[in-house]
């Protein structure tokens, strides 16, 4: 009865996320044609399309486009291959807890915002100050979100691992990695929805290019529809990226709970 | 085969330090099925815990065939209480396991491992995920796990404490028949007093805590048996001496 279930629910779910998309739409063509709400504030839809047929025009749609996610991935990239081994290691030994946890906890809370005046003095407004945004951003949150899902693997898997004659060692590899897996796609899933907010931030600041860029531009210019469409492609990477993630997930990790969502 | 001798262990310290087990000897034969009964919280699954090598005892020696044991080890086999299947595992990868640390190759594991689900009755569910079995085919699996890594004493922790009265009976017949066909060593803890009965050789009470052997009782019960044998007078006379000690210990 239970995989009928699962087998269902994703065909039902899009229907119904489709549904709310339509109906937002609908409210926004409502409002910009009944002019209930100016389109300063407001653009119509078929301007916002319109925007989009523009920007490609200019060649900027793909190139921006590309620019932010070139910068989210290789900063969320630097911050997932330092920090998924960082907290695997706090949540293992003692020492490293006691080494480097306090720092992580203090670190986490410091605002990254108030942190992009000292990353433009260090790097500049190229790329590698996005990717200092984006690392400082969530390489603290993801160490502690490791950490804590890795040590939420039941101690009784490991220890019937080692009444099997599994060393230490084995039984991080064998036992305590395949369990954690999961959470920790997980983790990173949640993480790189962050690095897109930080990396707007960013572009936002200081940048050439990228579609923080553009909304502030677009912003000066009182270009409300350039502002909507660069709201569209950010939203709809997000979206991507989540499905990306939980495809990852079922086709990584089809034995666990999270697979099934 | 195994001594237990003089053990305790105290967890913490100080104020807070708790007796968990005071000096407890015990010794369990070639072969032998021994059953620890005990009020809950009295140090039993601590006693196992340090046989197995999981824990570190505060005093006291277990030595295993004349070894002593130092950590945990293969040689020394354990069924828990809780669900411990590795659920990315299919039923015969989670029987496996063992084997393949050994480094034994895969077909020859492969064929051991068959050989023991199908001993637990399991073929059927080779390529299944432990979340696709009941709580009792777990179990089942636990123990074809770690009978196929040939272990030279087979410890159990109320392995069937959270099953149902019947799937319960089933698996302690099931047990009975294995334990035979493999001529296995056993120690099994258990706070069922007919569960005590049925399957061991010797019935150990242990006091409440800090834990103490405090009884030994032979059980001189025809086998191989099954559960007809709870019902016998012979099996009632039994459960009434080892069921008075408890109460002692309770009141
Ligand atoms: N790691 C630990 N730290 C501190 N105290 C512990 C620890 N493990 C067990 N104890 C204490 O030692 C005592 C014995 O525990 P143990 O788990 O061995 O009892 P048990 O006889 O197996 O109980 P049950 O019948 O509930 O399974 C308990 O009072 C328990 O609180
Ligand atoms: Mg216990």
């Amino acid at each position: 009865m239970q995989p009928m279930h699962t087998r269902r629910r994703p065909i039902r779910t899009v229907g119904l996320g489709l549904l709310t998309f339509l109906f937002l739409g609908l409210i926004w063509y409502g409002l910009s044609w009944s002019g209930v709400v100016k389109p300063l504030f407001l653009p119509r839809p078929e301007a916002v399309l319109a925007a989009f047929g523009a920007m490609h025009e200019e060649g900027i749609l793909w190139q921006y486009t590309w620019d932010s996610t070139y910068r989210v991935m290789v900063g969320w990239a630097l911050a997932a291959v330092a920090g998924v081994p960082l907290g695997a290691a706090i949540a293992t030994s003692r020492r490293v807890a006691a080494t480097a946890g306090p720092l992580m906890e203090f670190a986490r809370y410091l605002p990254v915002v108030a942190l992009v005046p000292l990353t433009l003095l260090y790097f500049g407004i190229g790329d590698a100050q996005k990717f200092a945004v984006i690392f400082l951003g969530t390489f603290f949150q993801l160490v502690l979100m490791v950490a804590d899902t890795v040590s939420r693997v039941p101690k009784d898997l490991l220890r019937a691992a080692y009444t099997l004659g599994a060393s230490r060692s084995q039984a991080y590899r064998l036992v305590l990695l395949p369990g954690a897996l999961p959470g920790i796609l997980d983790d990173l899933r949640i993480t790189i929805g962050w690095a897109w907010t930080y990396l707007v931030v960013a572009e936002l600041v200081a940048a050439n290019s990228g579609l923080g860029y553009m909304i502030l531009r677009a912003q000066r210019f009182l270009a409300i529809d350039r502002i909507f469409a660069g709201l569209i492609i950010i939203g709809l990477l997000g979206l991507l990226t989540d499905w990306g993630f939980k495809l990852l997930t079922r086709l990584a990790v089809p034995w666990s709970d999270k697979a099934i969502k | 085969m195994l001594h237990i001798d003089k053990l305790t262990k105290t967890f913490g310290q100080g104020d807070k330090a708790v007796t968990a087990l005071d000096s407890t000897d015990l010794n369990v034969g070639r072969g032998e099925f021994a059953v620890v009964v005990g009020p809950s919280g009295c140090g039993k699954s601590t006693l196992l815990n340090i046989v197995a090598g999981l824990e570190r005892p505060t005093s006291g020696s277990v030595t295993l065939e004349g070894e002593h044991v130092t950590g945990p080890g293969a040689e020394r086999g354990m069924v828990f209480q809780s669900y411990t299947l590795f659920p990315w595992l299919t039923v015969r990868k989670n029987v496996e396991f063992g084997l393949r640390i050994k480094g034994v190759s895969p077909a020859e594991r492969a064929d051991t491992a068959r050989h023991y689900i199908a001993m637990v009755g399991l073929e059927e569910f080779e390529n299944a995920l432990p979340k696709e079995l009941s709580g009792g085919m777990q179990q089942r699996v636990a123990i074809a796990r770690v009978l196929a890594n040939k272990p030279r004493m087979l410890l159990m922790d109320e392995p069937f404490g959270a099953l149902d009265a019947q799937t319960r009976l089933q698996l302690q017949e099931q047990l009975l028949r294995v334990w035979r066909q493999e001529k296995a060593t056993v120690l099994f803890i258990t706070h069922d007093i007919d569960e005590a009965i049925l399957l061991g050789d010797r019935v150990h009470v242990m006091s409440k805590r800090p834990g103490r052997l405090v009884e030994e009782v032979p059980v001189d019960l025809q086998r191989p048996r099954d559960h007809t044998v709870t019902v016998s007078q012979d099996f009632a006379r039994l459960k009434k001496r080892v069921m008075d000690r408890l109460f002692r210990e309770l009141a």
